[in-house]
């Protein structure tokens, strides 16, 4: 029997001091389509870089076609066949497509001149090769996104490459377009090229995988051909935990008032009618394909669509939500989904982090009562479990997970009613992740505060709201207890609307 | 999409290219002492400055960055060549523009360095060298103008070289700066650097995403030490062409130009956020905000008005570009 092409001999990675691989070993056989299973933050990332030589391993070995390989660098992984293609495809967006499949075999042959027509030949090759159809002379930025995943796909084949990486290729895929990519990729692995799928989407997984390895928290939990899974294990393996034991359940108080009325609210091309009511204490899961107005729905009653139509009342008041402003004062919190950019000031402490919508209300005269401050900063640490020694660090040395808990710890300072979470564990590791779910339930059930949970997880939907809205094209296609749903059902949905 | 639209989109030129018939008719109509050769002359000859150093800048622009030194670049470089002109005693024209772009391109690596090693902004890099320099020559070289009395006479004889002449329907005699020939040799051979090589391709291709540019294999420092160095070197032979067509050398020119090229760029359809724009583009940027400050006289327009057109030209020409750009963005 012949080696594997690709093996990984426990191998052990570190930044700092957090431990991103610990004694992975792994091996993907010659034209073998192996899927990497993990949640955000289980390793995947550092693992496909080991692979490609953007890292080298603190332990462990590197084979391939049993021969150990030593300082592995992404020139040496190229050439020994591997090509990755990474999420955002590293595409040039305002070049042609052509272009984009040539340059790099022109850099390759040390090309100083360009000969278009050489180009248009290379490009028209390469995607003959892969047996679709894309305009040569169209702007890469101009095409869809499965568009540029194909485009992407053609240039990693263009150097006969013996594996490919493929990074959480489905992403932003429809369904449809998934169905295309799984005919695209069985195509290369009848070739003798072996495909690293990479993703954390459980039914794919059992799709197209010939074998799975799952890693979680940098370990290789499970490993084995897919016959061996189905989708419960392989949910318990990439979690650690049973999911469907927990769940949220919320029982309406006795005479309780709705703590949000929204009728109507229409934004020309993003909302259309949508209509919902939220009563203290519930968990809404809100879902919805990208470009559904999920994420409308959220700036809206925020007050940063100030020019919808339709009525939004809370506590029963009517009131417009035209300023963020305005939103803050009836008690409205938002989380975003990109904590990095528009939730977090980086360049700042933990403590000026949790406090900065609070020092309005933490201030005489103008002034900021730091004694006042510190307290309530240094309670929502210990409230949050956010772990840290002290507040004064700065707030870009906690982890993803713990970042999320100040962002969602400054707004609990404000003593808000409503919470909206766009993302709310996106990027967060595995732990932190339930823990974070635990949290939000938590301040639900004692605060009685009314939570609007969108994301694209639907597990995360599924555990920790008693209903669920699924957004499309601007509309509320459905409403649903969550007793009366699943996962799966979700999923097929979500996947019809595609 | 409609077939215009869309035509506009892949040839942002085009856009330019109407834009310049349309205020060039609308000007004509107004006044058809618009169209007689001698303001048609002067008006190309009055792009030559504007659009070498907008080539200039649009080989910064391209690869997502900003360039506001070359003004006190180009102002360096003529003064100082001139002044050793004078000093040495040489009066050729070969030397004279080596020397002049040598100090451009000196200058303009520094810029790289600064941007390139250091991660740094390339609008403040830029402002910090440009206002550096500008600085260095009053306080060091000299503040005081060379007028034509003392300037080269061979650079003053280069200055007013003409391609040909004609005699206008009033009987005067009229011709064509041969400067017009050397802006349009530039724009060729930059033209073709953009188009037809592979350094030319790495500076759309940096401008495109810069990790990108990496992966695929493109040396980023290359490129970098290139796009800066080339700007500075053709700053600084425009700066000793601007010298040499108004007989002059005054430290303290050009103060204030940065704002009126970048403004022909991207009236010439290159992106602020880096990546497309072409040469052609920029000139007809270039005609184009030329035609419109020169001709709010035969306009009737003060002149003092001058500076707000150009101002709301930057904002409108960036407005249109952004919103062009922001679905590619987002």
């Amino acid at each position: 029997m012949s080696a594997p092409l690709i093996e990984l001999r426990h191998v052990g990675k570190s930044f700092a001091a957090v431990r991103a691989l610990e004694d992975v070993s792994l091996s993907i056989g010659r034209g073998e389509i192996h899927c990497l299973a993990g949640e955000n933050g289980s390793g995947k990332s550092t693992l496909i870089k080991v692979i490609s030589g953007v890292w080298q391993p603190d332990q462990g070995e590197l084979l391939i076609d049993g021969q150990r390989i030593d300082g592995m660098t992404p020139r040496a992984a190229i050439a020994h066949g591997v090509q990755v293609i990474y999420q955002d495809f590293s595409l040039f967006g305002n070049l042609s497509v052509a272009e984009n499949l040539a340059l790099s075999s022109e850099l390759q042959e040390g090309r100083k001149l360009v000969s278009w027509r050489r180009v248009r030949e290379i490009a028209r090759r390469a995607i003959d090769r892969l047996g679709v159809d894309l305009p040569l002379d169209a702007l890469v930025e101009t095409l869809p996104t499965s568009g540029k995943q194909l485009v992407a796909i053609a240039r990693a084949l263009m150097s006969d490459p013996r594996l490919l990486i493929m990074d959480e290729p489905t992403t932003a895929l429809t369904g449809r377009e998934v169905a295309a990519l799984f005919r695209v990729v069985r195509d290369i692995q009848s070739r003798g090229i072996a495909v690293l799928f990479v993703s954390h989407k459980m039914r794919e997984m059992l799709e197209i995988s010939e074998r799975l390895t799952v890693i979680r928290s940098g370990r290789v939990v499970a490993a084995g051909p897919i016959a061996e899974f189905d989708e419960a294990a392989i949910t318990r393996a990439m979690t650690g935990q049973e999911i469907a034991a927990e769940g949220y359940h919320w029982e309406p108080a006795p005479n309780a008032a709705p703590l949000l009325e929204v009728e109507n609210l229409t934004i020309p091309g993003q909302l259309e009618d949508v209509s919902l009511r939220v009563m203290p204490g519930e968990i809404i899961g809100v879902s919805g394909l990208l470009g559904s107005g999920r994420t409308e729905l959220a700036l809206a009653l925020f007050g940063m669509r100030p020019g919808y139509a339709g009525r939004i009342r809370i506590t029963g008041q009517e009131v417009r939500l035209d300023s963020v402003q305005r939103a803050i004062d009836h008690g409205i919190a938002y989380v975003p989904e990109d904590r990095l950019t528009e939730g977090l000031f980086l360049a700042q402490t933990i403590d000026r982090n949790m406090l900065a919508t609070s020092l309005g209300r933490l201030s005489r005269a103008g002034v900021v009562q730091s004694g006042r401050a510190a307290r309530d900063a240094a309670g929502m640490i210990r409230e949050m479990t956010i772990a840290t020694p002290t507040g004064d660090r700065p707030v870009t040395q906690l982890s993803g997970g713990n970042q999320q808990r100040v962002v969602i710890g400054r707004w609990l300072l404000n003593d808000p009613r409503l919470l909206i979470l766009n993302g709310p564990t996106v990027g967060v590791d595995v732990g932190s992740k339930s823990g974070i779910h635990r949290k939000i339930r938590e301040l639900a059930r004692a605060r009685g505060l009314g939570v609007l949970m969108i994301s694209d997880d639907l597990p995360e939907l599924v555990e920790n709201c008693n209903r669920i809205l699924v957004l499309h094209r601007g509309r509320l296609v459905s409403d649903t207890p969550v007793e009366a749903t699943s996962e799966t059902a979700l999923g097929e949905q979500l996947a019809a609307l595609a | 999409m409609s077939g215009i639209a869309q035509a506009f989109r892949r040839h942002p030129e085009l856009m330019v290219a109407a834009v310049l018939v349309l205020t060039v008719v609308t000007i004509g109509l107004v006044n058809p002492v618009f169209w007689q050769p001698s303001n048609l002359f002067s008006l190309l000859r009055a792009s030559v400055i504007t659009g070498i150093l907008g080539l200039a800048v649009l080989l910064v622009m391209l690869s997502g960055g900003i360039d506001v030194s070359f003004p006190a670049f180009a102002i360096a470089a003529m003064y100082l060549t001139v002044k050793a002109m004078i000093a040495w005693g040489f009066d050729s024209i070969l030397p004279a523009f080596a020397m002049a772009t040598g100090i451009g391109l000196l200058l303009g690596l520094v810029n790289a360095v600064f941007v390139h090693y250091l991660r740094m902004i390339p609008l403040i890099v830029t402002l910090g060298t440009g206002t550096a320099v500008r600085g260095f020559i009053l306080g060091v070289v000299g503040t005081s103008q060379i007028n034509i009395d003392q300037m080269p006479p061979k650079l003053i004889e280069f200055g007013r070289t003409q391609l040909f002449s004609v005699t206008q329907a009033a009987g005067s005699e009229t011709g064509l700066s041969a400067m017009v020939l050397v802006y349009a040799v530039i724009a060729l051979l930059i033209h073709l650097l953009l188009r037809y090589t592979m350094l030319g391709r790495g500076i759309y291709a940096l401008g495109g995403g810069e990790e990108a540019a990496r992966r695929v294999g493109f040396n980023i420092r290359q490129t970098t030490f290139l796009i800066y160095g080339l700007a500075g070197a053709i700053a600084g032979f425009a700066g000793l062409l601007h010298g040499a067509m108004i007989w002059t050398a005054n430290p303290r020119d050009m103060v204030g130009l940065e704002l009126d090229v970048i403004a022909a760029v991207v009236l010439g359809g290159a992106s602020i956020f880096g990546g497309r724009g072409s040469v052609i583009g920029t000139i007809l940027g270039g005609l184009t905000l030329v035609v419109i400050t020169n001709s709010l006289i035969i306009l009737g327009i003060d002149t003092t008005w001058q500076r707000v057109v150009v101002g709301l030209i930057v904002i409108a020409a960036t407005a249109a570009t952004a919103w062009r750009d922001r679905k590619r963005i987002a």
